[in-house]
Order: structure tokens, then C-alpha cells, then sequence
């Protein structure tokens, strides 16, 4: 049995090796270019939109809102996960979430920073996006609180702030070991600025724990709240197909099944490229497969539910709105939804399916996929043919939608990779505790 | 001030377990003011230093409570005072409608309360403290587990406390005079 030290050496020299010691590879430079020269395109994208204005997108009446809310939507919704793995978890005593909290906190701030991106270039005046504020401004004017649109600023707000100051408190300690293990005098300045001046003082750590335990607190309402407030912005309208009160639940479990889904989709390359298959484990990925599997049935519950609702009321609009997405123009959609996020999923019963990395990947993959379908299906079959039939219409993406919706994971991606390259994406002091206390009894 | 009261003995050692004893009897003994550094929390240390509470959840219900409070306020005031819109004749104080603002709002100030809070509380951020003078704490901070106790009285005796942590088997005791 190694003693408590030795332990902790182990993890220190891991976790912070790979910022420190690693030498860039190819595969990492390879991956960044491509991520980078993807966030080169959403800048070219958005610079031709402030240019040109949202003309340049598909939107128009009747499909006022097309793939910028349903980026938004998708967006948000996977940084769910994070928010989930290090709030709730922790408050559950889930210890496996060590291994990946860290992780899957980073990916939901860069997803939150992608999502934030849609309904800002969405407002057609960008630069003026501080009107949603509430400011003392020479217009006397205030912002709409009955408005669910106003909520969403400060809902998305909120979420991004909190979530920022999770991760951030939660690597202030380890930013002291990187700053303790570089070699570069100008790289201690920088880590030892950025961890605050930590030194891991008994009274400090005893507040750390507390203050760490009451944000987790906070993020978990939170997070229940952010893509319920999302959720009002369709059902508070009165367009069949939105308007229903199983919105929110159901659109928090779909946040959460995409977002898990994300998860995998980045830990299992991950985890074989920087070779931590001993710290996120088979079980690691296993128990993300459960609970992307669960959170999978309660999202086809709320499939079955709108169903019924539809069928039980007996309203022709709501009815019509169902067939139209069954067998209408967007049919396609329905089943792509349908398949991925309902029938695919259900391979996730099989504890061999469980246990096998590269299927998991392709299925997590396969949801991500599913769950943009099922934002797009909500978001255009029932905004192409409301209740007129005259102002019925089609909608068609463009070549500068799908350039935004791409460069948006650039961003993603190139925030991820450096996230990888420059701090610890495990959570050092939390794994030398979970190990020692794991080795000594 | 004299040269004691400046001085800190730190003690080093291995395991938590042996950290946590050696605090209770030093603070049992009253060899000085105790600080303990550890790479990761170890628990009943900040009980064994003597520290009962934390006084941040404190800070973040008052601030939470006010930022609540405050944005309900706001809502209320910009729709029924200062901008009142009628809206089909519903009330102009539709408080239901002020619910998510007011939630996020709460959350958004308890939670930098918070970390505003646990800093001020810890007096960081901190250039420089004099525990990164004890030889070795900057390589060994995050694998070992360290007592000081710091001469801040007159009646601090380095030769007494240094017999005291040695009694406790560390695996080195230093003297360090910041």
C-alpha cells in the first residue's frame, strides 16, 4: 500500500503533466486547426450577418425563428449535463463524478457561450443587444417582464455566470499545483495569479468546501430552471405544438439526455488520447450510458404524452399539427427524431453495449443528432402552418445558417482544446482525496 | 516587535491522520497561533485548529435575499409605477409573471455572494505569504501535510514548540523567519 504522499505525487504528476510536459503532438494540432479554421468561418458568418442582416438566414413569416433558436435550444441544452454531473452529483454523493466533472463543466461553458451566440445575432441589431438590460436609459423605457424572451436573458445570464464561478472556484487549487510544478518563471506568475495565491490553508479549505457545497446547491434549481424558462418561450405561446404545460419537465430531461450524450461523445476520445482510461473508467462511462438512458425514456414519455394530448383533446389545430409532422413536408425529421432519440437509445439496455467505448461513441453521436432534429422538428413544423392556411409557408435553411450553426462548433472546439492544453481537465485535489481516501481506509 | 513573535515553526508531515493529532495536541498545549496546509480538505483539521464556523452560508442567504428582493422590486415598480402597460385589462401587479426574474436574480447574487464571500473571508487573492518561505512548501504544498505554528505573543518559545512538533514523529520541522 503506497503511503498518503506518494498518492498524491501520482496524481500531481499526471494531471498537471499533461499541461506541462506534453509536448505538442500532431493529432492535438491537427484537430485545432480544424476547430480553429471552423470559428474562422462563424466569424466570416456573423461578420456578413451584421453586414447584410438576417436576410442572409432562412427566416422569415411564417418561420420567424428557424436555426437560431434551434442552435440555441440544442446548444443550452447539452451544457445541461455539466451542471448536472458537478451540482447535482455531489449533492447525491455520487463520488464517480470526480473523474469528469471538471470535464463536462468546461464543455458546458463553451456550449453556454455557443448558445448565447443565436439569439443575439437572432435580435437583427446585435449591437444593441444592452436594450434587453433593464438600465436607466434616455428612452424611459423598461424591458417586458411578462415576456418569457426576458426571462431567457436572464436565466442564460445567470447560468453562465454561475456556472463560470463553479468551474473556476473548483480550479483555483489545482491552479496552485500547476503553478508549484511549471518550470517557466513567467508560467508560476501566471498559474499563481490565476490560483489567487491559494496555499491550501486548513481554514481556507474548510470555507472552499462549504462555499463549493453552496454553489452546488444553487446550480441545482438553477439548472432545472434555465431550460424551463427555455421551454416557456414555446409554451407560453399559443402555436399548436407548443402550447403545453409538459414543456418545461420534458425539455429539462431532453437537456440532460443530449447533454450526456456530449459527454460521451468528447470523454471517450479523450480519455484513449491523453491515456486516463484508469481514471475515467469502464463504470465512468458505463453509469453516463444509465443515465443518458434514463433521462432517454422520460424524453420519450413527454413524446408520448404530446401524443396523447393531441389525440385527448380533440382540437383540430393540435391535430393537424401532429399529422403535418408525421406525414407532412418535414416527415423526415419526425423519424430521424424518432429513431434516434427513442429507438437507438434503447441499445443502451445491454450492459455489453454499456461496456463497449466505440459503440457508445456512435450512439452518443447518433442522440446529438437526434436531439437537433427534435429542436428543428418543434421549432419549424409547428411555425410553417399555424391556423391560417394562407400565411402557411416552407422554410429552408441557407448556406450562411449552416455556416453559423458549423462555426459555432469551431468555437466549441478550439475553447475545448485549449481547455485541454492549458489546465488540468481532471480535478486534481478532488482526485487526491477520492484516491487517498480510496487506498487508506 | 521582537524576532520570536515573527517566527513560525512548520511542521511536516506525511499522512493527514498524524497532521490532525499533532493539531489537537498543540492547540491542547498552547504552543501558539495554529494554521495547517494540506493538499486536499482534510476533515476535522479545521476543528482541530479551533475553527467552528464558516460564516459563508451566512453571506449567501443575505445577499441571495436581497438580490431577490431587489429585482422583485424592480419589476414591480417598472410595471406598475413607473411604465404601467394594460395588457387586456390584467392586473398591472402580475407577481406570477415576476417569479423567473426574480428566481435567477436570487441565485445570481447568492452565488457571487458566495465566492465574494469565501475570498474576502480568506483574504485572497495574496501575493505572497509568509508560509512559501518554509524550504521545500512550493514542490511539496500539494503531497504533504504541514503544521505551523506562528509566534505572534511574546511568551512564543521556538525551543519548546520545536520539542513539542518533534515529538510528533514529522518528517521535518522548519524554522522560518519571513
Amino acid at each position: 500500500m503506497a503511503d498518503v504522499s506518494t498518492t498524491c505525487e501520482e496524481v500531481n504528476q499526471r494531471l498537471t503533466g499533461i499541461p506541462l510536459r506534453r509536448p505538442l503532438t500532431k493529432n492535438w494540432l491537427a484537430g485545432f486547426l480544424l476547430a480553429f479554421m471552423a470559428l474562422m468561418l462563424m466569424n466570416v458568418a456573423i461578420g456578413w450577418l451584421l453586414i447584410r442582416g438576417v436576410g442572409i438566414w432562412g427566416v422569415n413569416i411564417p418561420v420567424a425563428w428557424g436555426f437560431a433558436i434551434i442552435n440555441f435550444v440544442w446548444w443550452i441544452g447539452i451544457g445541461h449535463a455539466g451542471t448536472f454531473i458537478s451540482a447535482i452529483l455531489l449533492l447525491l454523493h455520487q463520488q464517480w463524478r470526480t473523474s469528469i466533472n471538471r470535464f463536462a463543466e468546461a464543455m458546458t461553458l463553451f456550449a453556454v457561450a455557443c448558445a448565447g451566440i443565436f439569439p443575439l445575432l437572432h435580435l437583427g441589431r446585435p449591437w444593441l443587444f444592452y436594450w434587453l438590460v433593464p438600465y436607466p436609459n434616455t428612452m424611459a423605457l423598461w424591458p417586458q417582464w411578462r415576456s418569457p424572451l426576458v426571462w431567457d436573458v436572464f436565466a442564460v445570464t445567470t447560468y453562465l455566470i454561475v456556472s463560470l464561478l463553479f468551474w473556476y472556484l473548483g480550479l483555483v487549487p489545482d491552479l496552485a499545483s500547476m503553478r508549484d510544478r511549471a518550470s517557466k518563471t513567467w508560467m508560476r506568475r501566471l498559474y499563481g495569479i490565476a490560483a489567487f495565491g491559494w496555499r491550501g490553508s486548513a481554514r481556507h479549505w474548510k470555507r472552499y468546501e462549504m462555499g463549493y457545497l453552496l454553489l452546488a446547491g444553487l446550480a441545482t434549481p438553477l439548472v432545472l430552471s434555465v431550460h424551463s424558462v427555455v421551454s416557456f418561450d414555446f409554451a407560453v405561446s399559443v402555436v399548436p405544438g407548443w402550447h403545453s404545460t409538459i414543456f418545461p419537465p420534458y425539455f429539462v430531461a431532453g437537456a440532460i439526455f443530449s447533454g450526456f450524450a456530449m459527454v460521451l461523445t468528447l470523454v471517450i476520445p479523450v480519455r484513449h488520447f491523453y491515456g486516463l482510461k484508469d481514471l475515467i473508467t469502464s463504470r465512468h462511462l458505463d453509469l453516463a450510458a444509465k443515465v443518458t438512458l434514463a433521462t432517454g425514456m422520460l424524453v420519450a414519455f413527454g413524446y408520448l404524452s404530446e401524443h396523447w394530448t393531441v389525440w385527448y383533446s380533440d382540437e383540430p389545430y393540435e391535430a393537424y399539427m401532429l399529422t403535418n409532422r408525421m406525414f407532412g413536408p418535414y416527415a423526415l425529421i419526425y423519424w430521424v427524431t424518432i429513431a434516434c432519440n427513442v429507438v437507438i437509445p434503447q441499445a443502451l439496455w445491454s450492459s455489453k453495449v454499456r461496456s463497449n467505448p466505440k459503440l457508445l461513441f456512435l450512439i452518443s453521436i447518433i442522440i446529438n443528432i437526434g436531439m437537433w432534429s427534435e429542436r428543428y422538428m418543434i421549432v419549424i413544423t409547428s411555425l410553417h402552418r399555424d391556423y391560417l392556411p394562407s400565411s402557411w409557408g416552407m422554410f429552408e435553411a441557407t448556406f450562411w445558417d449552416w455556416a453559423t450553426y458549423i462555426g459555432t462548433f469551431g468555437l466549441f472546439f478550439t475553447l475545448l482544446f485549449l481547455f485541454v492544453r492549458l489546465l488540468p481537465m481532471i480535478s486534481i485535489a478532488e482526485m487526491r482525496k477520492h484516491l487517498v481516501e480510496e487506498d487508506h481506509p | 516587535m521582537s524576532q520570536s513573535s515573527k517566527m513560525m515553526l512548520v511542521a511536516e508531515f506525511t499522512d493527514p491522520e498524524a497532521l490532525v493529532e499533532a493539531a489537537e495536541i498543540a492547540r491542547a498545549e498552547g504552543l501558539g497561533h495554529l494554521e495547517a496546509y494540506t493538499p486536499y480538505p482534510v476533515e476535522g483539521l479545521a476543528e482541530a485548529l479551533g475553527m467552528e464556523k464558516t460564516g459563508v452560508p451566512w453571506i449567501t442567504l443575505l445577499c441571495g435575499l436581497t438580490g431577490g428582493a431587489l429585482a422583485y422590486f424592480m419589476q414591480y415598480y417598472s410595471a406598475v409605477h413607473d411604465y404601467p402597460l394594460n395588457v387586456g385589462g390584467r392586473p398591472l401587479h402580475s407577481w406570477p409573471a415576476f417569479v423567473p426574474v426574480t428566481f435567477e436574480v436570487t441565485i445570481l447574487c447568492a452565488a457571487i455572494g458566495t465566492i465574494v464571500g469565501l475570498l474576502l473571508l480568506n483574504r485572497l487573492p495574496r501575493l505572497h505569504h509568509p508560509i512559501f518561505e518554509t524550504p521545500h512548501f512550493d514542490k511539496r504544498s500539494d503531497t504533504r501535510f504541514y503544521l505551523a505554528v506562528e509566534g505572534r505573543t511574546e511568551e512564543f518559545d521556538p525551543v519548546k514548540v520545536r520539542a513539542a512538533l518533534e515529538a510528533r514523529h514529522p518528517s521535518a520541522v522548519w524554522e522560518v523567519t519571513p
